[in-house]
């Protein structure tokens, strides 16, 4: 639009007295106090966009780096099934990554310059990730523990205020009950095996129990974003609420297998209904979302190097395609 | 060992070796897209290995699929070479796709006519995803064919390099004569002509040059592979032989 | 303002893949939904990124992808919108936008 163009409109708009910006703001609130969808086409505030930006392509990454310390174990899986079963859910990560790719993409950024602030560091990814997997039975844990606290997070995110965001969230519901499952499922055979199954599995929980609840974030009075997330429904439910939920739920699932959570504070509270628990180790918790985790630098040189060396193969496509419209 | 478990691991075998080469790729594909698309492929593949191996099971009668995915050492396994060569860069991994596809669509077809009930049914339903793995690996033969200066070079240079692990896919020796005379396995000579029509098609839309066919790689029906076989089975069979008790 | 979505790095948009929609007919008889988009340089490719991606549990019997820039959009019920330069494109994308060489702070 050219400049003399929006000029007119301004003037036109003074004229009618009509301040469209405010007009704009209140049909967008009436919108989300409706709970109706957010449609990439319609008016939002900068900050929702931005907002929205940030934490789709935030979830986004998460599925993609999340790829590498599970892809770890596909070739030494220790049996044909289970190496069909984390080859299929590892294959529903990058799915899901696109998805979300996909819904952040209607917002007006794009793929190339999302994977930009990828590996320049100005955008995140889940920490979990910056663990390593370094036992099979990380595998179990894995998709019963980092799923399973993603699962909570995700049902509630089926309810955000912003459609392709909404829709993304419902089909990776879909599909992910089956990661959760897969996971459980190896902890729970473990933990009923030899003597070393045992071990590992145990094991395995000791390593990625803390880094799991951590995965909902600081408690929502540190946690700045959520008074807007949650004014504009992008978030459904706080931190804390989730965390809680997630916990309330995994210790039964721990119980049944034989387990034990490594969590000296862990109770039952009656009054409360669900479980008191132990005091996360912010110290950690701020080391590896800065930078300071085992494998922070390790996932991002990985993710770089795959993108740097494909891209021969990227401009050959390219190149190939353009050479078909120039013949059509 | 009877024949027909031999004959079946053959099949088997290039399928799970293929398979476990395609695995290696996750999140590392140029693109997202490509990522999931070699991810299938390999889980068809590992579908069809996982199902071959089992009907091998049956009639070995005391192994399972797992014992002889697992089990076995690099003197038992008879996949082609082909399959277990490194993936390299993605113009080698797409060569060795196109090449193994194009003998696969044919091969499997012949097979699905097969007096073997049980492998006919597998071949017939191999059918169908082998046409898309061979419509993917084609594709992108041509685009990188006929890409940019650099991709012509380097998919080139793939096809030049591996050319010579095609000759195992036509020889007949003798087990092959049997189940042929046995009317349950084919006549690998005759998928030849076919084959170089398939080839040929596919490199003069990519623009490329066929090698000319010189001294060709073969053992793996007798369980003579590359050395690459020992080190994908070390990966591949750890846990199971680290932990023969465990139940995974 | 709008423009200033788009990304400044020339040399990016250059590189950027095309974006597809996709449209998936689940069975036979029903029509074709929208599902979400597929980076792809052909239609073949197109089609295969969005089965791959998209019908991984057998939700398809047909495919349709069509490359975004060929979307026509109806405007949502609040019209004058100041910003909006055009007002049928369906996303915002930022590779939309066609810029003469060599424009700087843009």
């Amino acid at each position: 639009m050219s400049e003399q163009t929006i000029d007119k409109k301004v003037d036109s708009a003074k004229k009618r007295k009509i301040n469209y910006a405010v007009l704009q703001e209140e049909i967008f609130e009436n919108k989300i106090n409706a709970e109706k969808k957010i449609e990439p086409k319609d008016w939002m505030p900068e900050g929702y966009r931005n907002h929205l930006i940030r934490q789709i392509s935030q979830h986004a990454h998460s599925e993609i780096i999340g790829m590498q310390p599970e892809g770890n174990w596909i070739t030494r899986a220790p049996s044909l099934r289970a190496k069909m079963i984390l080859l299929a859910k590892v294959q529903d990560e990058a799915g899901h990554g696109l998805y979300l790719y996909s819904a952040c993409e209607t917002l007006g950024i794009s793929r190339e310059e999302l994977n930009q602030q990828l590996h320049e560091g100005k955008a995140k990814y889940s920490s979990i990730f910056n663990y390593p997997t370094l036992s099979w039975a990380d595998m179990g844990a894995i998709g019963w523990l980092v799923d399973g606290a993603a699962i909570v997070n995700q049902v509630s995110l089926q309810k955000t205020s912003y459609g392709p965001y909404s829709r993304g969230m419902i089909k990776i519901c879909k599909e992910e009950s089956f990661h959760q499952r897969q996971g459980y499922e190896i902890m729970a055979q473990m933990a009923n095996g030899t003597k070393e199954q045992k071990e590992m599995a145990q094991d395995a929980l000791n390593r990625f129990w803390w880094p799991s609840i951590m995965m909902f974030g600081p408690h929502d009075a540190d946690s700045p974003r959520t008074g807007n997330a949650m004014k504009w429904k992008i978030k459904r439910k706080t931190n804390d609420e989730l965390r809680q939920s997630f916990i309330d739920k995994t210790v039964e699932q721990a119980e049944l297998i034989g387990l034990k959570i490594p969590d000296p504070d862990l109770k039952w509270n009656e009054e409360k209904g669900s479980y008191d628990f132990g005091e996360i180790d912010w110290e950690e918790f701020w080391n590896v979302v800065n930078g300071n985790g085992p494998c922070n630098e390790q996932r991002l040189d990985h993710h770089k190097k795959a993108h740097n060396e494909g891209e021969w193969v990227r401009d050959a496509a390219r190149a190939y395609s353009q050479k078909q419209t120039t013949n059509e | 060992m009877q024949d027909l478990e031999k004959y079946i691991l053959r099949i088997a075998d290039s399928s799970l070796i293929l398979s476990h080469r395609l695995s290696e790729w996750c999140s590392k594909g140029p693109t997202l897209e490509e990522d999931i698309a070699i991810s299938n492929i390999s889980l068809d593949l590992l579908g069809r290995a996982n199902s071959l191996l089992e009907y091998c099971s049956k009639v070995n009668g005391n192994k399972s699929a797992d014992d002889l995915a697992f089990k076995r050492d690099e003197r038992e396994f008879y996949n082609f070479q082909i399959c277990e060569l490194e993936n390299g860069h993605f113009g080698d991994t797409i060569i060795r796709q196109f090449l193994f596809d194009s003998y696969a669509s044919l091969f499997f077809k012949k097979l699905s006519e097969s007096k073997d009930e049980t492998l006919s049914a597998i071949a017939l339903k191999s059918i169908k995803e082998i046409n898309y793995h061979l419509r993917h690996s084609s594709n992108w033969v041509i685009r990188l064919g006929d890409g940019t200066k650099l991709s012509k070079e380097k998919i080139q240079d793939s096809l030049n390099k591996i050319w010579k692990y095609t000759g195992e896919f036509f020889e007949m020796d003798e087990l092959d004569n049997e189940m042929l005379k046995k009317q349950i396995g084919l006549d690998n000579k005759e998928l030849k002509n076919q084959w170089d029509i398939i080839i040929n098609e596919t490199l003069e839309k990519a623009k490329l040059n066929r090698p000319k066919d010189g001294f060709m790689m073969t053992g793996s029906k007798k369980g003579i592979h590359t050395e690459l076989l020992g080190k994908i089975l070390s990966e591949m069979q750890y846990i199971p032989r680290a932990y023969p008790d465990a139940k995974w | 303002m709008q423009l200033e979505l788009i990304h400044k790095n020339k040399l990016q948009m250059n590189k950027a893949a095309t974006i597809w929609e996709v449209f998936i007919q689940s069975k036979n008889g029903l029509a074709h939904k929208h599902v979400g988009n597929v980076h792809a340089e052909d239609k073949e490719m197109a089609l295969q990124n969005a089965r791959d991606l998209y019908t991984r549990r057998n939700e398809g019997s047909c495919i349709w992808v069509v490359k975004s820039e060929h979307i026509v959009s109806s405007v949502p019920e609040d019209e004058e919108s100041f910003f909006d330069p055009s007002n049928d494109k369906v996303y915002r994308h930022p590779t939309f936008y066609n810029l003469p060489d060599g424009v700087k702070h843009i």
